[in-house]
């Protein structure tokens, strides 16, 4: 706690030396306009003792002409705090948000099986917004209200003690009680946002069962249940406009209560200095709101500090695989590669003795475990969904480095070489497609962006996915939407396959390619795969069998673990899980393949 | 559409939704209007002990009553020897005033709470109640939103918007009325910027609007980004495109921050004027009503209640123009709310009978297509005898699935398609609610809902007794996976539970339709997930469990589909063979050749 100074404020410290100019003259700015304000009840207070019982009008224009000129410069001193806050959250906000992206562009797969994607979400969207939030309009504001309270505070005492302490009595428990009321209203607020996402996740649970339910004729259920939840709301709110009515009426009855005690113990004086008295009387009252912003802002500072944390864990995360300082040295970061320094990558795989177990995983998913895999060769792995046969893939793409034991690559341990180095001579093709939004030619380029029209043509030929591309309005140029949503799945596998094809890689990895597509594009896919293979070394992770049966070698994966290998004949022949796997499958393949035909 | 008849039903909707909060809004209306007279009240107060009380002047513009009050009490001079009456005065409109004001909020919240209730369970159960085909129409994401962000919208107009607006036009009334009570002139000189004040800020929140949608829109962009880039994290990876990642999340990133520095000023701007505004009210009000007072037309207490008037007045005025500016939001998203509100319901015109229904089921001369143009099903037409088993094999496709969804009535068969009949009664004429609790479907893709297990389980049922939950739970195969579960059956599922496998879910949803002892049971494609020596136990379970119900398997396994007494092949639409296993294994056709693949393996 104590490196990260106060409040965790020392994290973000580096981040808002770059606007230290513009955050001084926020503070400035606010404390002067702060001061500004506490003029307004000093000039009526001329106005009355001057003019009005006085009886005379002399100094009149000089007093507009001042009084104006407080005006203008408290309005142009709101608008340089204006402008810099601005400028401040935004700015703070940007850097915060691209530093939190591009570290999470290091991490390895760990962190991601860890945490899921919302709540990292949340830490580059919500957590730096909150931040850049605190230290631009939060703090310009506190430091206002603080300027008027003290500066009104001081000018009472100056101008009569007696009835300064009248006033100011209050502050300190009015401060106190709003302190108590924030924080309470804190907890319920948050109580009433889950209870709101509890809803939102009801209505998609009442739209997407749809079918379900109607099948079911639970609709009544449903909407009692629903009802529930939304009477829970209802109360919650109600709960909270309790908390927050008291909390609004307390203050302005702390207002009322000055302005009381103001007219009977100072009501005398208003005799003779009616113009203090009035003075007084703008102070009792105007106090207690500024009060309150200086309080929100002391609670903001408190409770962002949550937020600060969870960026600063972030930040902090260190990735589980890591290029050593002589690496990076040599091949670069995966930012600014010094591709000149490359070899060529051949393609030649050898696991030496690896055991390995995941980082969040208690047993070892490999023992002592030996496999070479030669360029060019055909490389399967089968087992049942959830048998852990991703396992080889993720190693072999360096997602995980082996507990112990080495993996080599072209006969060097991989990690001689940076990640990029060898990731860049990879492509894989996962179970679920995933697209960027864009255009079809952007995708497709994602792994080789140096590639013509032509090689474009050629790869989408290569995977029988031209047709699918011409038949759309504007061709390569079409949008794929938001995740490529406006793609049906089938086709945007069939893109992923042109965009591996596209990288031109030395190795080529399917995870289950065709395991989420439709019958018809899984047979355009299968009859794919035999051509984009040849040539490379391939990892095929199966979902369906039959068309690994001319595999140089097959795996068999069962519990995590590696059960047989071998050809697909010397497995049939041992009648074991492979022969098993493979009936039932061939049976269900062969069979929507005579009904579709 | 006829705009007259939109506004109508808009119009009928706000009605309806504002079912039992309409009162509660009165009485925030009357609390806040209290709490305005209240704060008219206190500057008065004021005005009386300086001019008054304390400055001894002839209380000429006082109100009869409250002169005749004071007289009663022993004179104004006499009050001025005992100011602690004033001051006691004070705090009592003081505490009246915050009760009105708790009274505001609480009621303002309590009602609109209670409409956004009435809104969403309407939505809600109005929606569940919407035909299968409006759902199959419609994508979620859309729906989803008018449920929230725009019924927020609504919410927003009129607790927030029609209430603030209201409230701020009361304290103005009350404002004028005290002011003008005191000196006519002065109020006009003293109101005279409000009008600027209010157009300045309506029109600027009106012309600024559009650049505040496009921030949104572009913060949405980044968000998706983000997103994008961590859903797609093994993509990222595996093609070492980490630079152009950073590259492109920074120019968004960029780009967004830059459309808000450019808002900067314009925002700037706008503040500043509007201070400025204030503050020639507020020192017209201090210089005019300075010379009045030396002039002798006014008193110096009515000088300084109008000082307290000006500034009660300055925040409320500033925020009038952006509320009215934005009430014209709330015109679009009351209009998608509608849409979903006009779509018309499921309804069962006549259709009251609720026979036996373990009679023969009925085909006859069947079509169906979803839309004019393709007909799924071409003039289908089998019989299933009450209390048998008949197998469907199919491709993708084939329509077997719409079959079942025909005989739920989750589509309505149209009239002159042909009819399907239970037990000799047409289902147009069953009830539906009925027709669909007497058959148990356990359809191909099984929808889970985030409960725990046994929820799931006996989710269509009343109770969800031990008992009964783990009978089913055992015929499906069930039991020893839930069991294995850190809570047993009362694991939950989906987002805050467990992840289950196709297969696990599948088993799930098949002991949900077994805790239904119902007549006719269809299993659509529903053991494709899970293996093959569980696929046999479970079906001889349920074979022994439900000797008398009438069953329809549609499966791609031969082992599944020959216990049937009876066995349909679908092909596009249409019966292509109907018979035993046995004729069937023989007759040449789709089936034979599914058979000597499976038995060849």
């Amino acid at each position: 706690m104590k490196k990260n100074g106060l409040l965790g404020l020392g994290f973000v410290l580096p981040y808002m030396k770059k606007y230290r100019p513009e955050i001084a003259g926020l503070v400035l700015a606010s404390a002067v306009g702060g001061l500004i304000d506490i003029g307004v009840p000093l000039f009526q207070r001329y106005a009355i003792d001057r003019f009005v019982t006085a009886g005379s009008l002399r100094t009149l224009p000089v007093f507009i002409v001042i009084y104006l000129a407080a005006i203008l410069a408290a309005a142009g001193l709101n608008y340089i705090g204006c402008v810099w806050g601005m400028k401040v959250e935004v700015c703070l906000d940007r850097d915060l948000r691209d530093a939190a992206f591009n570290h999470l562009q290091t991490l390895s797969f760990s962190y991601f099986n860890q945490n899921s994607v919302g709540y990292i979400h949340a830490r580059i969207m919500s957590d730096t917004q909150r931040i850049g939030e605190l230290l631009s309009w939060t703090m310009l504001n506190g430091v206002w209200q603080l300027c008027y309270v003290v500066g009104s505070v001081a000018a009472m005492f100056v101008i009569r003690p007696s009835l300064a302490w009248l006033v100011t009595a209050i502050l300190p428990v009015a401060a106190m009680l709003y302190a108590v009321f924030q924080k309470k209203l804190f907890t319920l607020n948050r109580e009433i946002r889950e209870q709101n996402a509890r809803i939102t996740g009801d209505f998609n649970e009442g739209i997407m069962g749809a079918r379900t339910i109607k099948t079911l004729v639970v609709e009544d259920k449903l909407s009692g249940h629903f009802a529930e939840g939304t009477e829970t709301m209802r109360r919650r709110s109600v709960a909270a406009a309790r908390v927050h009515g008291l909390f609004a009426v307390t203050m302005s009855f702390a207002s009322s209560l000055a302005l009381s005690l103001l007219l009977w113990r100072g009501g005398v004086i208003a005799k003779e200095q009616i113009g203090t008295f009035s003075m007084f009387m703008s102070y009792a009252q105007g106090l207690m709101e500024p009060l309150r912003w200086v309080v929100d802002a002391v609670v903001s500072f408190i409770t962002t500090n949550i937020n600060i944390e969870r960026l600063r864990k972030l930040m902090e995360t260190r990735s589980d695989v890591v290029d050593s300082d002589a690496v990076l040295e040599r091949y670069g970061d995966s930012f600014s590669p010094k591709r000149e320094n490359w070899e060529p990558l051949h393609g030649d795989i050898e696991f030496r003795d690896v055991s390995f177990r995941y980082p969040d995983g208690e047993e070892l998913v490999l023992e002592h475990f030996d496999l070479s895999i030669p360029f060019g060769t055909n490389l399967a792995i089968v087992g049942e969904t959830g048998a852990g046969k991703s396992t080889l893939a993720n190693l072999i793409c360096r997602f995980y480095e082996p507990t112990e034991g080495v993996m080599l690559v072209d006969g060097r341990d991989a990690r001689e070489r940076s990640q990029l180095w060898l990731r860049s001579g990879i492509a894989c093709v996962l179970q679920t497609p995933h697209l960027f939004s864009g255009s079809i030619r952007d995708n497709l380029l994602y792994g080789n962006p140096d590639a013509t029209d032509d090689d474009i043509r050629r790869a989408l030929e290569l995977v029988s996915a031209a047709e699918l591309v011409d038949r759309l309005p504007e061709g390569l140029d079409t949008d794929v939407g938001e995740g490529g949503d406006l793609l049906s799945t089938g086709e945007k596998q069939l893109l992923s396959f042109a965009r591996a094809i596209l990288a031109e890689p030395r190795i080529l990895i399917l995870d289950e390619a065709t395991a989420s597509v439709d019958t018809l594009t899984e047979q355009r896919i299968q009859s794919a795969i035999d051509r984009i293979i040849r040539g490379r070394t391939s990892i095929v992770i199966a979902h369906r069998l039959s068309t690994i049966r001319n595999a140089d070698r097959i795996l068999v994966v069962r519990g995590g673990k590696i059960v047989e290998q071998g050809k697909h004949d010397e497995l049939m022949r041992a009648g074991g899980v492979y022969c098993r796997l493979y009936t039932r499958q061939y049976e269900d393949e062969a069979t929507s393949a005579a009904l579709d035909r | 559409m006829d705009t007259n008849t939109t506004r109508k039903s808009k119009n009928a909707l706000l009605w309806r939704f504002l079912r039992g909060s309409k009162a509660l809004f009165l009485v925030s209306m009357l609390a806040s209007a209290l709490s305005a007279l209240c704060d008219m009240l206190s500057p008065q107060i004021v005005r009386v002990a300086i001019d008054n009380a304390l400055g001894g002047a002839a209380p000429t513009e006082l109100p009869v009553w409250a002169v005749a009050l004071v007289e009663r009490l022993g004179g104004f001079r006499w009050l001025g020897e005992h100011i602690w009456i004033l001051a006691a005065a004070v705090l009592a409109v003081a505490l009246v005033r915050a009760a009105a004001q708790y009274g505001y909020r609480v009621s303002n919240t309590a009602a609109s709470e209670r409409l956004l209730k009435t809104a969403r369970d309407s939505l809600f159960s109005h929606i569940e109640r919407l035909p299968y085909a409006w759902h199959m129409r419609h994508r979620t994401g859309d729906i989803i939103q008018r449920c929230t962000s725009d019924l927020d919208t609504l919410k927003s107009f009129i607790s927030q918007q029609l209430t603030e607006i209201l409230r701020i036009v009361i304290l103005l009334v009350l404002s004028i009325v005290f002011m003008a009570g005191m000196n006519g002139r002065l109020t006009l000189i003293a109101l005279s910027p409000v009008p600027v004040i209010v157009a300045y800020s309506f029109f600027f929140y009106r012309k600024i609007g559009a650049a505040f949608l496009d921030c949104d829109e572009n913060e949405g962009v980044l968000s998706a980004m983000a997103q994008e880039n961590l859903a797609g994290v093994r993509v990222v990876r595996a093609f070492g495109r980490e630079r152009h990642e950073r590259d492109r999340f920074e120019e968004q990133n960029r780009y967004y921050t830059g459309l808000w520095m450019k808002l900067a000023r314009p925002m700037a701007t706008f503040w500043s004027v509007g201070d400025v505004l204030s503050g020639t009210q507020i020192l017209l009000t201090v210089c005019f009503g300075a010379a009045f007072c030396v002039r002798g037309d006014m008193l110096v207490g009515e000088y300084i209640a109008f000082l307290s008037y000006c500034a009660l007045m300055t925040w409320p005025v500033r925020m009038l123009g952006r509320m009215i500016s934005e009430m014209s939001k709330a015109g679009v998203s009351i209009e998608r709310i509608a849409a979903i509100m006009d779509a018309e319901e499921e309804r069962d015109d006549g259709a009251k009978k609720t026979p036996d229904l373990s009679g023969d089921i009925e085909f006859d001369r069947v079509s169906f297509s979803y839309d004019s143009d393709q007909e799924v099903l071409r003039d289908v037409s089998f019989t299933v005898k009450g209390g048998t088993t008949l197998g469907i094999l199919g491709g993708t496709g084939s329509g077997k699935s719409t079959l079942m969804l025909l005989l739920g009535k989750l589509y309505p068969l149209g009239e002159g398609c042909g009819s399907i009949r239970i037990g000799g009664v047409d289902i147009r004429d069953i009830d539906t609610a009925y027709l669909r609790r007497s058959i148990a479907m356990v359809l191909q893709e099984p929808f889970l809902f985030s409960r725990t297990i046994r929820e799931n389980i006996a989710m269509g049922e009343a109770s969800d007794d031990e008992a009964s939950v783990r009978a089913a739970s055992r015929v499906a195969c069930l039991e020893e996976t839930a069991d294995a579960f850190p809570a047993g059956f009362d694991t939950a599922v989906g987002e805050r539970g467990v992840t289950l496998s196709g297969g696990q879910k599948q088993r799930v949803a098949i002991a949900r339709a077994l805790m239904r002892a119902a007549p006719v049971m269809v299993f659509d494609d529903s053991l494709s997930a899970v293996d093959t020596e569980t696929d046999a136990h479970i079906r001889a379970g349920l074979a022994e469990r439900f000797r008398g119900s009438t069953v329809i398997l549609i499966s791609h396994r031969i082992t599944t589909l020959r216990q049937a007494d009876n066995i349909i092949v679908l092909d596009r639409g249409r019966i292509a063979e109907t018979g035993t296993h046995d004729e069937l294994r023989r007759a040449g056709g789709l089936y034979q050749r599914i058979c000597e693949i499976q038995e060849e393996a």
